[in-house]
């Protein structure tokens, strides 16, 4: 299978995330941020960083690349998106996704391992998991407090469309203790902290991340 | 020459960390006088001569799409002499 992984100017983990999907049992593809080609590709990950140097607001500039435009055109369409860190910031900025990731809660950039539990086990993204189960992964972000308006929440919560929760305390002051959410049809997917810096315990803290890579591949094979 | 400005504010609900820490920060500088504060962003967009009616409606429409996120900002344009 091949996913695809988007690099913007100053986006950092596009490596990392490539490794990861290698990892999972996938082919990983460069996609460049100028190119609207998406080299036939089955899924794409945004990767984390700071794409355009998140000026004006985290993801609002990539949000207007030309490989987003047929991104957003696949995405609509069903293909399974990732968006990871400034990737999720991409999301809510095409509006793929609801609500808004704001400024930590406490300013301070985060850079720490975190416990969050998978509740929704049904995207493309997350069926590797089982409902419920808790994983250690990297969270490190300044923006990362995610926003919406009640109603919004409401039906985040009731439809299922809250993937992952923080464990323990809030770390950046997300609503709901929000860590990734899905779209209705569930095949976009943002996600605050970074499955793919956690893929074996050589380089990362646990190899927990590697479910999202292995659930990308199931779920194409299926 | 003719400024058009776009204020930029996070909406009154969402919760501005920024603003939170500058009003903190004041009275620490013996500055009591303030009650809140909340920060924003400007835009100043110049344009050859007087803003045209049509201008200022694409100016409208740019904050909307790139210079505001709606989701969790609201905007402001105005004409500055």
């Amino acid at each position: 299978m091949r996913v695809g992984v988007v690099t913007f100017p100053g986006t950092l983990d596009d490596r990392d995330a490539a490794r990861a999907v290698r990892a999972g049992g996938s082919v990983a593809i460069e996609l460049w941020h100028g190119d609207a080609d998406l080299k036939n590709v089955d899924a794409v990950i945004l990767p984390g960083g700071f794409s355009y140097g998140d000026y004006l607001r985290c993801g609002a500039i990539s949000r207007f690349a030309p490989v987003m435009t047929s991104i957003i055109e696949q995405a609509n369409k069903g293909m399974p998106l990732l968006g990871i860190c400034n990737g999720f910031q991409v999301l809510c900025e095409s509006h793929l996704l609801p609500g808004a990731l704001t400024r930590n809660s406490d300013l301070h950039f985060l850079c720490k391992d975190q416990v969050i539990s998978i509740e929704n086990t049904n995207t493309p993204w997350t069926s590797s998991f089982s409902k419920g189960q808790e994983i250690l992964i990297p969270l490190k972000n300044g923006e990362g407090s995610f926003q919406c308006d009640d109603a919004t929440l409401a039906s985040l919560e009731g439809e299922g469309r809250i993937i992952a929760r923080y464990v323990g305390e809030n770390p950046n002051g997300s609503r709901n203790l929000i860590a990734g959410i899905t779209n209705t049809r569930g095949n976009v997917v943002g996600l605050m902290p970074h499955p793919e810096h956690a893929i074996d315990t050589l380089t990362g803290p646990s190899a927990d991340g590697l479910g999202f890579f292995t659930s990308i591949l199931n779920a194409m094979v299926k | 020459m003719a400024k058009i400005v776009v204020d930029v504010m996070l909406k009154p609900e969402i919760l501005d960390p920024q603003g939170n820490a500058v009003a903190s920060a004041l009275p620490r500088l013996g500055f009591t006088f303030a009650t809140s504060v909340r920060q924003g962003k400007r835009f100043e967009i110049e344009v050859a001569g007087e803003p045209t009616p049509a201008q200022l409606a694409e100016v409208e429409k740019a904050a909307e799409v790139l210079l505001s996120n709606p989701v969790i900002e609201n905007y402001v344009v105005r004409v500055e002499k």
